[in-house]
């Protein structure tokens, strides 16, 4: 089963910690009540104040992130400041109360036909992989922008690391560590930004190599109300909040660059 | 809190904005608790059209300054779909449902309106009128003779209540909530979103897929109440008034302006029991509110 029930009411857990993990912001907060996630679930996040009020009067919604870890009663993710809803989660306190709500969507399935798991992350996008190295161990090739990003990678074992500046690991892309490893008897899965996913979703395709991707996109919701993150597959568009985030590579037409 | 809304009793005053709350895809993320705890009094679905819609291309959202900027394009499996696999699941809902339809002559909306009200399930209907006749080339919901026609010639087919769901981006609202009481239509709701745009903060492209979008959330709520007060000054019908809403001080003052029955929308989105939520602290306001009048 890739998905654990969400219970209907958002709680109330609080912040215990944020610190830094290379150039990423870790969070750890408490989740009272919350029941255990599947990996490549999310959790739709909201700081319980001043969420609003910002640069151009925002965050308004809650933000969608993949849980890093999860042990009874406590919720960890990784972050990076790329607007205003990351960056009031990124300058959390201890102690302040934060809004969960989750855990939301459907996660990975093991391996068909006794494949190897491969697991290929980029950037941010590592995050759901590591609950799932750990129920499903395999080895991580993993790309980041430069060795302070790169850091993150040491949260993972069996690592295989290259970054884009070559100041860390192999110079140049996951997608070229990917090529070197991909064979018949493997089963992909992804997380990262959406060139990389388009890049694994194709050379999968072209090999006919089963892949996983966990997606990202833009959501107001989480469940299904908004209809707003929405991805081409060739039975038209789903909605990446219920029907993935893990989508089948084989299954989707193309991922969005958005 | 019990009200009554035009023949559709309900357990009270909070029901949902069509295409802000999907009960199926919420029964997938929470399971039957959303049965068993249903936030709304009733349930207003998403805009049923006559064919399948995919809807716009993404993106689809944008997170504007205190609101959303949505153009979704109304995805729905189209009326043979939504009769034959939605309508089942839904009549499981322990609340009233009301269908929203549209459609782009008025024959398409008889249609709708003939198939969806002879459905026991059924308890009401909501016109969706915001979009364009194509006969006419008029939106169907900022004419008051385009509302009137579209009204006088769906009435007939049922004798559910029929609500009008009204745009805000007319010139006068309340002339068309008069045209749709004319013509008899049982309630009017209002606002539906407000025209809206957004650029790609790097490119200067529009962001979203369809160009524009409609504006909600509490952007909106300052205009809603306007538009709700001068609606409810010109209908005696009842008015569900919407936009913006996220506590119970905003539900209770669009019923303060004239409304009978609010409508949470957006803020469901952040809270998928806000319904429940805003209910319950409307309760307790209006409570206090007849002790210290002494009642």
């Amino acid at each position: 089963m890739n998905r654990t029930l969400a219970p209907f009411d958002r709680r109330l857990g609080q912040v215990e910690a944020v610190d830094a993990v290379g150039a990423y912001r870790r969070l750890r907060c408490t989740d009272p009540g919350g029941p255990a996630p599947r990996p490549g679930q999310f959790y739709m996040l909201a700081m319980a104040e001043r969420w609003g009020g910002g640069e151009d009067e925002r965050p308004y919604l809650p933000r969608a992130f993949s849980y890093l870890r999860w042990d009874a009663g406590r919720l960890e993710f990784l972050l990076e400041d790329v607007g205003p809803g990351t960056r009031r989660l990124a300058e959390a306190r201890p102690g302040e109360e934060i809004w969960l709500l989750g855990p939301l969507g459907a996660g990975f399935t093991a391996p068909r036909d006794g494949r190897a798991p491969l697991l290929v992350g980029g950037g941010i996008g590592i995050v759901p992989l590591l609950p799932l190295q750990s129920e499903i161990p395999g080895p991580a090739l993993l790309g980041f922008r430069d060795a302070a990003h790169a850091t993150a990678g040491a949260l993972m074992e069996d690592v295989e690391l290259c970054t884009d500046d070559g100041s860390a690991g192999h110079h140049g892309l996951v997608t070229e560590l990917l090529g070197a490893r991909l064979d018949g008897h493997v089963e992909i899965y992804a997380c990262g930004p959406p060139a990389m996913l388009e890049a694994v979703r194709l050379m999968t395709g072209e090999r006919g190599v089963p892949a996983q991707l966990a997606l990202e996109s833009g959501m107001a919701c989480g469940f299904g109300a908004c209809f707003g993150c929405v991805v081409p597959t060739a039975d038209g568009y789903v909605r990446v909040c219920v029907d993935g985030p893990v989508l089948e590579a084989a299954r989707l037409e193309a991922v969005p660059a958005h | 809190m019990r009200t009554d809304l035009c023949g559709i009793e309900l357990e009270h005053p909070v029901i949902n904005a069509s295409g802000t709350f999907d009960a199926i895809a919420a029964i997938r993320a929470f399971g039957d608790e959303v049965l068993e705890r249903f936030p709304f009094s009733a349930f207003v679905s998403k805009t049923i059209t006559l064919a399948p819609r995919q809807g716009n291309p993404p993106p689809r959202l944008w997170e504007a300054a205190a609101g959303l900027i949505n153009s979704i394009g109304l995805p729905n499996k189209g009326l043979d779909g939504y009769l034959e696999h939605d309508l089942p699941v839904l009549a499981r809902l322990p609340v009233p449902l009301v269908v929203n339809v549209m459609g782009f002559t008025r024959e398409e909306v008889a249609t709708l309106v003939a198939a969806v009200a002879e459905r026991d399930e059924v308890a009401g209907l909501e016109l969706n009128v915001s979009c364009p006749n194509v006969e006419s080339g008029l939106i169907m919901g900022a004419d008051p003779r385009e509302t009137a026609a579209l009204v006088e010639r769906v009435r007939p087919l049922t004798a559910k209540p029929l609500i009008v769901k009204l745009t805000p981006n007319a010139t006068d609202p309340a002339a068309v909530a008069e045209a749709a009481e004319g013509a008899g239509a049982d309630a009017v709701s209002l606002v539906n979103t407000l025209r809206g745009m957004a650029h790609h903060p790097r490119t200067g492209e529009p962001w979203l897929g369809a160009g524009t979008g409609g504006v909600s959330g509490p952007a909106v709520r300052a205009i809603a109440l306007a538009q709700v007060a001068q609606v409810a000054e010109r209908v005696t019908i009842p008015v569900v008034g919407m936009g913006g809403v996220e506590t119970g001080a905003h539900a209770a003052a669009l019923l303060r302006a004239g409304a009978a029955v609010v409508a949470v929308g957006t803020e469901s989105f952040r809270d998928p029991r806000a319904g429940a939520r805003v209910a319950a602290e409307l309760d307790e306001l209006l409570r206090k509110e007849r002790v210290s009048a002494g009642a």
